[in-house]
């Protein structure tokens, strides 16, 4: 199964190698990766998903733990949490189908964001799903090219850290009937 | 405030960590920080070979408790410290090791003998880091002595570039102070998985303590022995673990596992409730998981919140520091009544004794169980014995009965063929007063036998057994059990092994009968300054019992009874 952890992190050279080293070497498999800043100067956020066995979760938290850079480990799997992708899209456009594909594009609230003489970018933000429903439509037009980021995860208000604690704990139930840790 | 340069800060640093004694060689890229050195109260132990630079750091730490500290130059200097990193790694040993680095503005041109050391150590350290700048450089080295002996152990490695070490920079020891957040802290542990932990010892009919390496990292053996002696619970340990409880105490049934004792291993398997402490039921202690110990129930405290869960599902899994923990049962432990389990546990040991070579009429040949049986009895069990890996190291665990904590000294996790010879010497310089013995292989005496000229220019009195069996051993009795006696590469051809001692001016003796083992061992602890023993002993003697990798716990090969020869022998 895919599991997301949200991962803070101290922003230091290396760090996104140290996370993802640590993954690989524990034997599970990145299905995607995204880092960018946070607001707070100095740490950086990275949105990991790792394909694991539902039993491995707190485990490999722990293990993410042990790593001196990492500040927060959430794992937002079982919590009401908004997915997001983002994708550019560059798609053959003529003066015949162009007004088609940009009406297309606003059924999706999707949104042009370059414009040539044969061809349009589109710009698109959503789930997995509604991306891949884009370029399926858009496809017959001629796909030019496609850039798609990994996956940002936010939990919704502000539930998050009493129930991601939450979550880990029932994930660590899986293993033991009781395990008392705070890290 | 004084102006220091980044090399003196190191060592200033190093000083007031409480550093004494490091391990090293030097080259171009570090060889502003050895200058600096000569200036502070520090002793260097000038190695043949980085990696023995690591095992001594190891063994240093392994005997006292202390950080190791191991000193390299860049590019190979620094690689060649990998194997004793790892080795650090698998089995919680807190080192420090500080390699120099080109400058840094020559980083990633590749530069001569410039090594991207960090990279090739990441997932073998516990942390490391890449110091640039003099300015970094007193913070980093604080925070690495923390983060290296702080929760689980582990080996951390310093990279500081050459122009860090020789630029100045304002030194102010106190703001180097490290911060609280880069330790975990762990958590108390929580009255509920406590009173839990102690329902199940109490329901428990035959329980069973597994002790392993954490009791003695975690400076917790006296709080393990009043445990013990309290609930008069059978005891277990790993390979790591042997020293945590005395051998001679009546609790304490011997190692478990690959080469543990039968009983002990059938013991596990009946057991309805195991206790581990401080162990991590690695692949050599359980064999197939499928059918390890099912009748029992687990409890599974260790400060690694990632060990909980990862081999065997645990009933009760607490993450706390193993003292506390232990500190916390204490009030409400009572003697336990399991009388039925402890004779049952005798009875199995019983039929075990007879199996024993120790037991057995002397037919003229000298076996290596034997060697290890008098050492044993010559030095009182006292002495400090650094093994190799093979079947030596298991004879010694089988045969060396050590009665305190940091007396055995060996690679467990890794499994580090050369690592004895260079641990001695870190043990022999953490602990000047102990009788320290190395017991080695032939085979891989020849890995790391260079630093002998290291024992003998630090003049050290060190004891060295070499079981010579003239075979890479437990890799040749992995051929006779499992591939029919196909000795592919583990003949082995070795030089003359007293010759070469002596010409490094080290006492050498041959010994090819049991009964110069003892009076030649009783001489060698007079003599002032090291012997090395080529005790020449069976060949393709085997270590019984032995259960195959990944078989069944229960399923051990035993050694053939001379008494009682029936099919249920194997
Ligand atoms: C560095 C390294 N290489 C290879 C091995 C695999 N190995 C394990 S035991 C062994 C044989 C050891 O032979 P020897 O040192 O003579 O000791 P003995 O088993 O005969 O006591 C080997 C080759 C290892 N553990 N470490």
């Amino acid at each position: 199964m895919h599991i997301t952890y949200v991962v803070h992190v101290e922003d230091k050279p290396g760090v996104l190698n140290r996370v993802s080293s640590l993954v690989r070497r524990r034997g599970y498999n990145i299905s995607s990766l995204t880092v960018g800043h946070t607001d707070t100067p100095g740490v950086s956020c990275i949105t990991i998903v790792v394909e694991a066995d539902p039993s491995a979760a707190a485990r490999i938290e722990a293990n993410l733990y042990k790593l001196v850079h990492v500040v927060r480990v959430e794992n937002v799997t079982a919590l009401p949490t908004v997915y997001r992708f983002l994708a550019l899209i560059k798609v053959s456009a003529s003066v015949e189908t162009r007004t088609q594909i940009m009406q297309i594009v606003d059924v999706f609230r999707a949104r042009v964001v370059d414009v040539a003489t044969d061809s349009l970018m589109v710009e698109v933000t959503g789930t997995d799903e509604k991306i891949d429903g884009l370029l399926d439509i858009l496809r017959p037009f001629g796909l030019l090219e496609v850039a798609r980021t990994g996956q940002l995860a936010m939990t919704r208000g502000n539930a998050a850290r009493g129930a991601a604690a939450k979550a880990a704990a029932a994930d660590d139930a899986v293993d033991s009937a009781v395990v008392s840790f705070s890290v | 405030m004084e102006r220091l340069t980044g090399a003196e800060i190191l060592w200033d640093c190093l000083v007031r960590e409480g550093v004494t004694d490091v391990f090293g060689y030097p080259g171009g890229a570090i060889l502003p920080a050895y200058d600096a050195m000569l200036k502070y109260p520090i002793r260097h132990v000038l190695v043949r070979h980085e990696q023995g630079a690591t095992h001594m750091a190891d063994g240093y730490a392994r005997a006292s408790g202390k950080v190791g500290v191991a000193v390299a130059t860049s590019g190979p200097g620094a690689t060649n410290m990998v194997t004793g990193i790892a080795t650090a790694m698998m089995d919680s040993v807190p080192i420090v090791c500080i390699t120099g680095q080109v400058g840094s503005k020559l980083i990633g041109s590749d530069a001569f003998q410039e090594c991207d050391i960090t990279g090739i150590t990441l997932p073998v350290t516990k942390h490391n880091y890449l110091v640039t700048r003099a300015d970094e450089v007193a913070a980093t080295v604080r925070e690495a002595f923390l983060v290296a002996k702080s929760g689980r152990p582990g080996p951390v490695l310093i990279d500081i570039t050459k122009d860090a070490q020789q630029s100045s920079c304002l030194y102010d020891w106190d703001a180097a102070a490290p911060s609280d957040d880069v330790v975990r802290r762990v958590s108390a542990p929580t009255d509920a998985s406590l009173r839990e932990a102690l329902a199940l010892l109490g329901q428990a009919k035959r329980p069973l303590v597994l002790a392993g390496h954490g009791i003695i990292l975690g400076e917790a053996t006296a709080e393990f022995r009043r445990f013990v002696d309290t609930t008069g619970i059978p005891v277990a340990v790993t390979l790591l673990g042997i020293g945590c409880l005395p051998a001679s105490h009546p609790s304490n049934l011997g190692m478990m596992g690959m080469h543990g004792e039968a009983w002990v291993n059938t013991a596990i398997q009946e057991a309805d409730l195991l206790i581990a402490l401080g162990m991590r039921f690695d692949d050599r202690v359980t064999g197939n998981l499928k059918t390890y110990a099912l009748n029992a129930k687990k409890i599974h405290v260790d400060i690694d919140p990632a060990e909980i869960g990862k081999n065997v599902p645990t009933d009760v899994g607490i993450v706390a520091d193993l003292g506390d923990v232990l500190r916390a049962w204490q009030p409400s432990l009572t003697r336990l009544d399991i009388a039925d389990w402890r004779t049952r546990v005798d009875t199995l040991r019983g039929d075990a004794a007879v199996r024993d070579i120790k037991n057995m009429p002397d037919d003229g040949h000298l076996y290596a169980a034997h060697v290890i049986h008098d050492i044993w009895r010559a030095t009182n069990g006292q002495a400090v014995v650094v093994t190799d890996v093979g079947q030596h190291q298991m004879w010694e665990a089988q045969y060396y009965h050590h009665e305190q904590p940091r007396t055995l000294i060996t690679s467990g996790g890794l499994g580090t063929m050369g690592f004895a010879l260079p641990a001695a010497i870190g043990a022999k310089k953490a602990c000047p007063d102990a009788e320290v013995w190395v017991v080695v292989g032939d085979g891989g005496f020849q890995m790391t036998m260079c630093e002998l000229a290291t024992i003998a220019q630090e003049n050290l009195k060190i004891n060295i057994a070499i079981i010579n069996n003239g075979y890479l051993g437990m890799v040749r009795q992995w051929q006779e059990f499992f591939y029919e006696r196909r000795y592919a590469a583990t003949p082995l051809l070795s030089p003359d092994f007293v010759k070469l001692a002596e010409a490094f001016g080290i006492q050498a003796h041959r010994i090819e009968r049991r009964q110069d083992v003892v009076p030649a061992v009783d001489a060698a602890r007079q003599h002032h300054g090291a012997v090395l023993f080529d005790f020449r002993v069976e060949q393709e003697d085997s270590v019984f019992p032995m259960v195959p990798a990944g078989a069944d716990l229960h399923k051990m090969i035993r050694r053939p009874s001379p008494l009682a020869e029936t099919g249920a022998d194997r």
